[in-house]
């Protein structure tokens, strides 16, 4: 038994400590925002948060996460978190959207170290998830967007 | 607002019966298949397509056709046959029903309608439902707005009745019925229940397009929300009581066949529950995904590859090259072009190859899938809805209508989803077939399992000679094509094969738009177990790219400029020359560029839409090369939604891009070597370039977006680059020499 706080809630699951995180939260805690896109940390969409920081939770194991706190996209409420929501929906970002969860959680880190990025701080930041669609012009939009609502 | 005697004058009466009728009308009844989708609901979290915004639309009081269902809390459901897969189609029918229905864009909401051929087919491809070739507003346009017109006939008639005044005095706008002169008003909901007892029109009058009010204006996505929370229901994220997550060990090559396995060490996995051989290969079966995965590491497999496919890329590259040497099947032949280019001035000749290509959608292929009392139960984001259903019926030997079919969003598709064979809905139906039905099972593919276990764009070679006359106007375009034919052996065969010619293999060359006297294209299709399909914009993928370089090529022996040397070849086409002249303007055609930098301009019809990139790349000193600007004009008639239009326009040309700049996928041996995103590589956002779009003002019929842009990004590149460095290009990814 391992016990992970998600979103604040206890989950106590009985799991592997060598599964990753990723699958912890879809298969046992049934939080589904978070998507598997490759399991080796190249496209970005199981971007969640562990203590506030982003990571790849297809490749950290649950045990290294028991003891943290654990934020999904199902979980964001920080200013950086909403504003950056509100924008994605202004500017209609999605296509697809199964890569947007990852997105978002990638760019709430950008914001929190970093109110106000530059082009290349966001290309930096954003570099590690992979949109298929193609949605890159707006991710940037909506991340400035985002930036000036905070102020 | 029109006076009403102007608008009842100016609008088109249209057939409700062609458009609508088939649907059987059900005044008063809850579709066929809601019932079943909100059992499905039970047990699936809430705000899949099938319910977008997450909300159980409240009982359903008027539903005039198949389309459209109207609740007593003013909710209108627009019912949507199409896949959403990140084109926008749900917001873009939707958008055609509230238009003629007058109802404000808040109170529409979306659903995905079940399987049914008589009712959801696509009108293009006769009794089929399904999606693709960018037709889901073309082919909706007036069905969808008809659908509205209908319900919107049915609530002035109720309201006319009630209210005892002349329906033509009643006004609509936004969910609301007016009658000025009496001061009387109500809104859509109150009147549902009266509506459904009116009768269904027979005719009803359709807008102009000086009338709308919602058609070409930027409404918001329906699935925006729901997809930035991560409420969003795809496939990969179902969860049925007792079900078992199935990942499946194929052949290490097309054509192998499994002779033996050993599940002893899987079973001992924690978790496994199951080891089955099916027809493509082993499934493991297992409680979650985790364990399904680790007990398939621990599976140990043999495979008889007899029958195996042995060649490499570069093998079958060689192969097509020799073959384009020789006479292929008669595409089109205008003119001579052999005696035209024994007399031209000059001739130029080039031959060029088009790798494998992976779909590579960011979900990958999976599918949900059930056996009940009743038959089976899908949860998938079907683009083939229909055909799938078929072959699942077939799988288990029952009735097609036994299949249910449950849609919901599809991470990216780019084509995949609809595969000919309904290869992973297959797969996923003999495992549970294997299993004798008795838990539901959840194929997942990995990452690996997606990039390898089939389904690419053909590899395709392309010969290319031409002639110019002593005035520099090219006489003579001799054109060969080899490529796998993506239709042979599908269903598709008999619509897509004509003479032994795949249309799709030649689209974009069998109608070059050039005026040149002498046209000759021919095409070879070898055929091999590599398993191939079409993939975003199918034929023109590559015959954009061979046209529109080459055509470069030949102003540039002809000492013209690009743009020049096109307008005076497209005199006859005159929304090619639109396009081009919008996006040569806007890109600033003609003005200087710093050193080490390129424009390039190309333009290509596909789908019935007309788009021209021109992009600017600088070259670096180490040989690298950036794409830093893409200016994009458009003509798809009437942009239904001008800035879903735009997202197309920008993640369709990104698509293309990843192809022009990285993507490839390569066999050796007959093993496909690339496996994941960090040797199959995408477009990440720093390489994405800056985008405009331009959008050609028209007032023709919707055509389609979600594929135009792909194929004239790479050879704008490869235009661009070519001007920096006098290079020419005869591959894909592109390279620059050292
Ligand atoms: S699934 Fe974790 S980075 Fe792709
Ligand atoms: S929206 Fe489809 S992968 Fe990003």
């Amino acid at each position: 038994m391992l016990t992970l706080t998600i979103n604040g809630a206890e989950h106590r699951l009985d799991v592997d400590p060598d599964m990753p995180l990723l699958w912890a939260i879809r298969d046992h805690a049934g939080l589904t925002g978070t998507k598997y896109g490759c399991g080796m940390s190249q496209c970005g969409a199981c971007t969640v948060h562990l203590d506030g920081k982003a990571v790849r939770s297809c490749v950290t194991p649950v045990s290294a996460a028991a003891g943290k706190s654990v934020t999904t996209i199902e979980g964001l409420d920080s200013a950086a978190g909403r504003a950056l929501q509100a924008a994605w929906e202004k500017l209609d970002v999605v296509q697809c959207g199964y890569c947007q969860s990852g997105q978002i959680m990638s760019a709430v880190d950008l914001l929190t170290r970093n109110p106000d990025p530059t082009d290349s701080d966001i290309t930096t930041a954003l570099s590690g998830n992979i949109c298929r669609c193609g949605t890159y012009v707006r991710i940037r939009a909506a991340i400035k967007a985002a930036s000036r609502a905070l102020g | 607002m029109h006076n009403k005697e102007t608008v009842m004058i100016s609008r088109r009466l249209f057939l409700v019966k062609s458009m609508v009728a088939g649907a059987g009308l059900t005044l008063g009844m809850a579709l066929p298949g809601c019932s079943r989708e909100e059992a499905a609901q039970e047990s699936l979290p809430e705000a899949g397509p099938g319910k977008a915004g997450g909300a159980v639309v409240a009982e359903s009081h008027f539903a005039p056709n198949a389309f459209v269902r109207i609740g007593a809390d003013d909710r209108v459901t627009v019912i949507i046959k199409h896949l959403e897969m990140g084109q926008g189609t749900y917001t873009g029918l939707a958008t055609l029903v509230a238009e003629e229905l007058d109802a404000a864009w808040s109170q529409i909401e979306v659903e995905g309608a079940p399987a049914d051929a008589n009712t959801y087919n696509n009108l293009f491809w006769g009794k089929l439902q399904g999606t693709g070739g960018s037709t889901a507003i073309a082919n909706s346009y007036e069905q969808m707005r008809n659908a509205g017109a209908a319900a919107r006939h049915m609530l002035v008639a109720a309201a006319a009745r009630q209210w005892q005044v002349p329906a033509a005095d009643i006004d609509v706008q936004d969910g609301v019925l007016r009658h000025a002169a009496s001061g009387r008003q109500a809104t859509f909901g109150t009147l549902a229940e009266l509506a459904a007892q009116e009768a269904v029109p027979e005719t009803v009058f359709l807008k102009d397009p000086e009338e709308f009010r919602l058609i070409g204006t930027r409404v918001p996505r329906k699935d925006s929300r729901a997809k930035v929370n991560g409420s969003a229901l795809f496939t990969q994220d179902v969860q049925l009581p007792g079900m078992l997550t199935a990942l499946v060990v194929h052949p290490p090559r097309f054509g192998a066949r499994l002779k033996d396995f050993d599940a002893s060490k899987a079973k001992q996995v924690p978790g496994v529950v199951e080891v089955v051989g099916i027809p493509a290969g082993v499934a493991v079966l297992a409680n979650d995904f985790w364990s399904a995965k680790k007990g398939r590491d621990a599976l140990q497999v043999e495979w008889d590859e007899t029958d195996a496919f042995m060649l490499g890329s570069a093998e079958l590259v060689a192969q097509y090259r020799a073959l384009a040497d020789t006479p292929g099947s008669s595409v089109r032949n205008d003119g001579d072009a052999g005696s035209a280019l024994q007399s031209a001035r000059q001739t130029l000749q080039t031959t060029l190859a088009f790798p494998y290509l992976a779909h590579a959608a960011l979900e990958p292929m999976n599918c949900v899938m059930q056996r009940t009392p009743d038959g089976v139960e899908v949860w998938n984001g079907e683009q083939y809805q229909t055909p799938d259903q078929q072959a699942v019926a077939g799988v288990f030997g029952i009735a097609p209508e036994q299949v249910k079919i449950n849609m919901l969003y599809a991470g990216g598709s780019f084509g995949r989803r609809a595969n000919p064979h309904s290869d992973y809905l297959v797969e996923t139906a003999t495992i549970v077939k294997a299993i004798g039905g008795r838990a539901p099972v959840k194929l997942v593919r990995t990452r690996e399992d997606d990039m390898r276990a089939g389904y690419y764009r053909p590899l395709y070679v392309h010969k290319i000679e031409a002639g110019l006359d002593a005035a520099g106007n090219p006489v003579a375009w001799h054109h060969r094509i080899v490529g796998q034919s993506i239709a042979a052996d599908t269903a598709f065969e008999g619509a897509l094969i004509k003479d032994g010619v795949d249309v799709t293999s030649v689209e974009g060359v069998s109608n070059l738009p050039y005026a040149i006297p002498n046209i000759n294209v021919e095409l070879h299709s070898p055929v091999h177990p590599v398993p191939v399909q079409w993939w975003r914009s199918v034929g023109s993928t590559h015959t954009a790219f061979a046209v529109e370089t080459f055509i470069d090529r030949l102003a540039a022996a002809a000492g013209r400029d690009p743009v020049v040397f096109r307008r005076a070849l497209l005199k006859a086409h005159p929304r090619h020359l639109g396009v081009m002249e919008l996006a040569a303007d806007k890109a600033g055609w003609g003005s200087p560029l710093a050193p080490a930098r390129g424009r390039g301009i190309a333009v290509h019809e596909s789908f019935n839409s007309y788009v021209a990139q021109v992009a600017e790349v600088t070259v670096h000193a180490d040989k690298t090369f950036s794409v830093d600007r893409v200016v994009i004009a458009v003509d798809c008639g009437i942009a239904v939604n001008p800035d879903v239009v735009r997202a197309q326009m920008e993640g369709g040309m990104a698509f293309g891009l990843a192809a022009a700049l990285n993507s490839e996928l390569t066999l050796e041996q007959g093993r496909v070597v690339q496996s994941n995103f960090h040797d199959y590589r995408v477009l990440r956002i720093d390489e994405m370039p800056e985008v405009e779009v331009h959008i050609v003002t028209s007032t023709q019929p919707p055509t389609g977006v979600g594929e135009p842009a792909t194929p004239v990004i790479a050879p704008a590149v490869a235009n661009a680059l070519s001007a920096a460095t006098g290079q020419w290009f005869d591959r894909l990814p592109l390279q620059l020499s050292v």
